[in-house]
């Protein structure tokens, strides 16, 4: 795997073409070096999410810096915790659900990790744009 | 205290210091070492250019002024580069630049 000196975004939406979108977004506006892995839709291709495919994104976007996902309606934060429950006890302590929105919080996270930052800044940096 | 290194330089881009050129200049800032500050004014108030979040929300305009300073081992360099980056219009093309 390369880029694992930077955390990695997951993003992880209801619908396929706004998880695509948002990371067209991530790799135009901060570049390639930040390990990302996104998903959206449910087993049949409808809106939703799914348990399997948000650990495939993990897998992915997998950094030994730690993952940090962003999500946006209800289920999507289930399903992301549901999934994290799932990971190996030593990834689950490296995975992080950030209360932020989920396009300008995976551009504004994926910046921060780009410059090397550690979980909890990426983390933090993403959730400044929640309001107050 | 401190001993900044300062410049200006008047932002031409036709959306102003928008997402893009907003993630470009923090990006750049986080190249160097030394504490890198924006202002819109050379009074301050000073923001750390190395913070995105904080960057995006100066929402600089088209033709206002950015002031620059930095302190620390390579705070020149960095002042140079930002202006440059600036200047340069971002290195973005007329043609992105509207979606910008």
């Amino acid at each position: 795997m390369r880029a694992n000196d930077k955390v990695g975004i997951v993003i992880v939406s209801h619908s396929p073409d706004v998880a695509r979108g948002t990371a067209d977004m991530v790799r135009q506006m901060v570049g390639e070096d930040v390990p990302l892995g996104y998903c959206g839709g449910n087993p049949d291709g409808g809106l939703g999410t799914d348990v399997a495919k948000i650990l495939k994104a993990i897998d992915e976007a997998w950094s030994e810096k730690g993952v940090a996902i962003l999500v946006d309606l209800g289920g999507a934060e289930t399903n992301s915790e549901m999934a994290v429950e799932m990971l190996d006890p030593e990834r689950q302590g490296k995975v992080v659900i950030c209360n932020a929105p989920i396009v300008e919080g995976a551009v504004m996270a994926a910046t921060e990790a780009w410059g090397g930052a550690s979980l909890e800044d990426v983390r933090r940096t993403a959730e400044e744009l929640s309001p107050q | 205290m401190n001993d900044w290194k300062s410049s200006s330089v008047v932002i031409r881009h036709e959306v102003g210091l928008h997402a893009r050129p907003s993630v470009k200049l923090t990006k750049l800032a986080k190249t160097f070492a030394s504490t890198i500050q924006i202002s819109g004014s050379p009074e301050g108030p000073w923001i750390d250019a190395k913070s995105i979040v904080k960057v995006m929300a100066m929402k600089a305009k088209q033709d206002s002024t950015l002031y620059l300073r930095a302190s620390g081992g390579d705070a020149a360099s960095a002042v140079d580069a930002l202006r440059g980056l600036v200047e340069r219009d971002f290195d973005e093309d007329a043609a992105h630049a509207a979606s910008g």
